[in-house]
């Protein structure tokens, strides 16, 4: 079953290869709604039998195990948890909106759909696997597929130098996860790269330099990827020259996949390093949260701006993360807080953001800038476009009755008893979100009416169209329900993110 | 059930109306009063039936709500103060909206959310949906750049405030109340109760306008009138008097705490009413009489008076949203609000002229109207209270009281006075907005029924039982001396109306706003363009800088290290080349050549052998 949902789009890909690239872009287009449809289908059927798949804390469902390398310990090894199918669902939805927002298109459609078919398998084989090697060639395979679209569809010439940027740094962080990775191996005996293994076998428990050596490269490579402060430079280019379909994956998954190996690999394979160097993880995140939120504050492109509040969200996680390695200092129920909200920050920004990138693209598409000061009260002639943004920026500072509420009081709350002072310092992160999507929205909407005049500007400026409606609400409908009714996914969540503050804690 | 029908109904119907769009536009008003009719009778019955639920949010931590006493009252008051005012909009064609109906619902939920939650995730669930709503209604006219910044600066200084709230729930949960809820919040350990209530206060201050956050409110008189007269006087800066009356066990169980909030909550009623003084436009002035009003609400809650602060709330409830409700018609009628402006508006539409009366009376403390009663009840609990500055803390209160008698009977004073002789048109310029010149019937009802309320609810402690019967009642002696100085100060002022000062800084509301810009905005402002220049020029130029270095690495290697490798490599070719030349020039092909060069070969051979044999 897992096989199935992670190939499918490839294998919708491999179909749709040989076909002429002169047809119609809806057939290609048309073909990827329908793999990610199915994929989500397929994702929410494996939601609902989880409970009856009878697996305990700290096991995985729907488990599929092939040797690949069996004389290095490699396999062939897929399994989800209360980690792993949150995010597989967030991706599938993801996916699947920015399916239904390329149906305009016109661009070259098959390569552009045949890549991001690619990009999907990675994505959700990476949230699925459970060996090292196999983590690391989907982590791989995603910095190349996303090159391609930012290079191949992004918006100018500036578009391949920020998509090179984008692919050295992040691949630069690979090599240093697969340092990590390698290290891992060699401690453990017998030699294996299976995360399951060894989560159990627990090989550096000793802790010393051996093992903080490791924590560094696979932290390292991890952060380059999600990206924290310092190793964030990458991402503003690359998301201002992007598509606006590329930008919500890049910003929804591919980020998640630095902060899913903290927990998923990082957490459990070295809970000694990890316990020891929690305070780093929690200040890198303070750092993060206040540093990202800061510098979006001060940008006047929009699209930067986003950019910089994903750092600025992604910090949370960390500090989330960070509190749930300081054992001596929090108790259960404090951790279990910060990991869960962790998560649910990953689920949530990956919605959230997904939403404001391809609200960006809309403006892009209207009026080819993203500077902020090109445009002014576009309220009157946009309303519809101008309500959905304004939901997605009050999502996305962390109102409550949105999932980015849910996330953050949570890790606020959990991570506070152990590390007050960083986090007093994280929690003004959010005023300053407030500020600046305050500022966006009024400098976008509100106030006289005005319109870029540049020469680029193709039609119209036209309110929302119903394919980008359709792409847009739903995310942001389910970031609603999450901040309404959250228990549908803490019950998943919860007990998952207990049975990894319990690997920690060892 | 019922709470959830009570806090569901409103807010689901709210937003659709909210973003429904413009079809609505023509049932918005209807609507909005029909729902907000509902709710009173869900109120009503919420208060008959005391409902409890209560529910998991997060591990371990609950999200419940009821109706006790308290919040009996509380909602109550939002309920019917709610159905006055969208009544009253209903009237005015500007607000005939989906979106001001559906935000104004929205906002309602939020109101009853925060009062009726019993933890603390739930109740900052409600408290910062409140804010927002509360800056979509300040922005309503949005092409108002005024508008939209005073919703801004509401926002964001509430939001500062309430950060208090998410280190307070950290706090709670680190000293050992994992449940976050609010009956059990005095149980955390020491250290950390007192983080806890740091952070309840700061944001009850913050959101409750209070010294010294009090300068948002200015801002936000920008929104429209029946919006500062459900947020602005009944609910949304009643909730931080609210949230601090609700955990009065928690103060008490901090010996700073209650000391603290009572003095700025008396400091407000004297500051802000000052401030009230300085004031010339309407809703400025009603304004910062709201801040100091609900000075006295801090007040009661940081001497234990939580009866007291209760009857002051819902006195001022139905004074304030009368009084703004007054303002907005006048506005709407005469299209100003500047006390210069408004001479004979009074005498010329005789029902508001009376219902303002009755407000702004009851807003001075005159016998025997509500807030005369409410406003002695909490001067009682201060001086009942045992903290040895209660005598100070009620004299700072009477000289409040005073000074709201001051103004209130001031801008009496300039709506009563006639109009000018020969009523020139006023220059539109000099107005604010198009006057209609009328006052819509609509309007009657609701400003009637809050009148009555704002005279009468002072019999509240003798009908009442429980929280409405708030014990200490005043002495005689101190309702004589409040009326005595609340009548002879009305009456001085009534005289000396015209002549009143307004000094700069009072008429600035003491430059708190300047001062939070100057000391906060810009700084933050200054460091975030630092920090993107940093981030820009050093962090990312390192970046490029390192793949730069990198890349010209390469090329030195490329010019140096590479043709000395590849030299060597073409060295040793060019001496195998060489070797090869020599070894090629003895291949002649000549015969004779061969044998020369045999029998030197042989000599050698021979020479050799001879060496070897002798040697060995």
């Amino acid at each position: 079953m897992l096989s199935l949902i992670v190939f499918l789009p490839a294998a919708v890909a491999v179909v749709l290869a040989p076909l002429p690239a002169r047809l119609p872009g809806h057939v290609f287009v048309g073909a990827w709604i329908a793999a990610a449809l199915a994929d989500l289908a397929l994702i929410v059927t494996a939601w609902v039998r989880l409970p009856a798949a009878g697996v305990g804390p700290g096991g995985f469902a729907f488990e599929v195990r092939l040797p690949w390398i069996p004389s290095v310990g490699i396999s062939y090894h897929l399994g989800v948890d209360g980690l792993s199918l949150p995010l597989l669902a967030m991706t599938a939805v993801l996916f699947l909106a920015c399916g239904v927002f390329a149906l305009r298109e016109t661009r070259r459609v098959k390569p552009f759909v045949l890549f991001f078919l690619a990009l999907q398998t990675v994505s959700l084989g990476l949230f699925a696997a459970l060996d090292l090697i196999l983590f690391f060639l989907f982590f791989d395979l995603s910095i190349v597929f996303m090159y391609f679209v930012i290079a191949g569809w992004g918006h100018a010439e500036r578009a391949r130098s920020a998509a090179l940027k984008f692919f050295l740094y992040t691949f630069l962080g690979s090599l240093a996860l697969l340092l990590g990775f390698i290290l891992l191996f060699l401690a453990a005996t017998p030699h294996t790269f299976d995360i399951v293994e060894l989560a159990a076998a627990n090989p550096l428990a000793a802790g010393g330099p051996y093992a903080a050596l490791t924590l560094l490269a696979i932290g390292v490579g991890l952060a380059v990827k999600t990206p924290t402060v310092p190793f964030h430079t990458w991402l503003p280019p690359a998301h201002t020259e992007a598509p606006a379909t590329g930008s919500a994956i890049l910003a929804g998954v591919l980020l998640k996949m630095g902060t899913y190996g903290f927990v998923r690999i990082a957490m459990p394979l070295l809970p000694t390093s990890w316990r020891q160097y929690a305070l780093v993880v929690l200040v890198v995140g303070a750092v993060s949260v206040v540093y990202g939120a800061l510098v979006a504050l001060a940008q006047a492109n929009l699209k930067r701006m986003v950019a910089y509040t994903s750092i600025n969200h992604m910090g949370y996680v960390l500090v989330g993360i960070g509190a749930a390695g300081l054992v001596a200092a929090g108790d259960a129920q404090a951790r279990t807080l910060a990991t869960t909200g962790a998560l649910v920050q990953m689920v949530s920004h990956g919605l959230i953001t997904g939403a404001l990138f391809l609200l960006a693209g809309v403006l892009y598409d209207r009026g080819r800038t993203y500077e902020l000061d090109s445009y002014s009260g576009l309220a009157a002639r946009t309303p519809r476009f101008a309500a959905l943004f304004a939901v997605a920026a009050f999502a996305s500072l962390g109102l409550p009755g949105f999932s980015g509420f849910i996330a953050e009081f949570q890790i606020f709350t959990g991570s506070l008893p152990a590390a007050p002072i960083p986090v007093a310092i994280a929690v003004t992160g959010i005023l300053v979100t407030a500020a600046l999507f305050l500022v966006a929205l009024q400098r976008l909407f509100l106030g006289p009416l005005r319109l870029p005049d540049a020469p680029g500007t193709p039609r119209a400026f036209t309110d929302l169209r119903a394919a980008e409606l359709v792409a847009i609400a739903p995310l942001l409908a389910l970031a609603t329900l999450i901040g309404l009714a959250p228990r549908f996914l803490l019950e998943l969540v919860e007990p998952a993110a207990a049975a990894v503050n319990t690997l920690v804690a060892r | 059930m019922l709470l959830w029908w009570l806090i569901g109904v409103p807010l689901l119907v709210g937003v659709v109306l909210a973003l429904t769009g413009r079809r609505v536009d023509p049932l918005a008003a209807a609507l909005g009063v029909g729902v907000s009719v509902v709710v009173l009778v869900l109120a009503v019955a919420a208060v008959l039936i005391r409902p409890v639920t209560d529910t998991t949010l997060f591990a371990g931590v609950r999200a419940g709500f009821a109706v006790d006493g308290l919040s009996a009252v509380l909602v109550v008051t939002v309920a019917v103060v709610l159905v006055a005012v969208l009544v009253f909009a209903a009237g005015e064609p500007d607000l005939r909206t989906g979106r001001f109906a559906g935000l104004m619902l929205v906002f309602a939920a939020a109101m009853l959310a925060t009062v009726t939650a019993t933890g603390l995730a739930p109740l900052l669930m409600a408290w910062e949906v409140m804010g927002a709503a509360s800056w979509a209604l300040i922005g309503y006219h949005y092409r108002d750049p005024a508008a939209v910044r005073g919703a801004h600066t509401a926002f964001l200084t509430t939001r500062t405030a309430d950060l208090g709230l998410y280190l307070a729930a950290g706090a709670a949960l680190a000293g050992g109340v994992g449940s976050l809820r609010l009956d059990t919040l005095p149980t955390a350990t020491a250290g950390w109760r007192e983080l806890l209530v740091a952070g309840v206060v700061v944001a009850a201050l913050g959101k409750s306008a209070q010294l010294p956050f009090s300068f948002w409110l200015s801002g936000a008189m920008r929104g429209p009138s029946p919006v500062s007269a459900l947020l602005h006087s009944a609910t949304m800066v009643a909730a931080g008097a609210y949230l601090l009356l609700r955990l009065n066990p928690l103060l008490g169980s901090v010996g700073w705490a209650g000391p603290l909030v009572a003095w700025i909550g008396a400091a407000t009623a004297l500051g802000m009413g000052l401030a009230a003084v300085a004031q010339r436009d309407l809703k400025q002035l009603l304004a910062a009489s709201t801040c100091a009003q609900i000075g006295y609400m801090i007040l009661a809650a940081g001497v234990g008076g939580t009866g007291a602060g209760v009857l002051q709330l819902v006195a001022h409830a139905a004074t304030k949203s009368l009084l703004f409700l007054a303002a907005g018609a006048w506005l709407t009628a005469l299209g100003t609000k500047q006390l210069g402006g408004l001479a004979g508006s009074a005498r010329r539409f005789p029902l508001l002229g009376a219902v303002f009366t009755v407000g702004a009376l009851s807003l001075a403390g005159i016998p025997p109207l509500s807030l005369w009663v409410a406003k002695d009840t909490v001067l009682a609990a201060t001086l009942a209270a045992p903290a040895p500055s209660a005598v100070a803390l009620y004299v700072v209160g009477l000289a409040g009281a005073a000074v709201a008698a001051v103004y209130s009977v001031m801008a009496l004073w300039f709506v009563w006075r006639p109009a000018p002789p020969a009523p020139q048109p006023q220059a539109l310029d000099e107005l604010e907005q198009e006057p209609t010149g009328e006052v819509p019937a609509l309007t009657g009802p609701p400003l009637v029924v809050l009148a009555v309320g704002a005279a009468g609810l002072g019999v509240l402690p003798l009908l009442g039982h429980g929280l409405l019967r708030p014990e200490p009642a005043p002495q005689w002696w101190e309702l004589v001396v409040s009326a005595a100085v609340a009548v002879s100060t009305a009456a001085w002022g009534w005289r000396a109306a015209i002549r009143l000062p307004e000094p700069g800084l009072l008429h600035r509301w003491w430059d708190l706003e300047r001062a939070a810009r100057l000391l906060v905005v810009r700084p933050v402002r200054r460091l975030a363009e630092e920090l993107a220049r940093f981030d820009d020029r050093v962090l990312d130029r390192g970046v490029d800088a390192t793949a730069r270095a990198t890349v010209g690495v390469a090329r030195l290697l490329d010019r140096r290290g590479e043709t000395a490798v590849d030299g060597i490599v073409r060295g040793v070719a060019d001496g195998a080349r060489a070797l090869g030349r020599w070894a090629r020039r003895p291949q002649t092909g000549q015969l004779h050549q061969y044998y020369a060069q045999a029998s030197v070969g042989f000599v050698v051979l021979a020479v050799l052998t001879v060496v070897v044999i002798v040697v060995s």
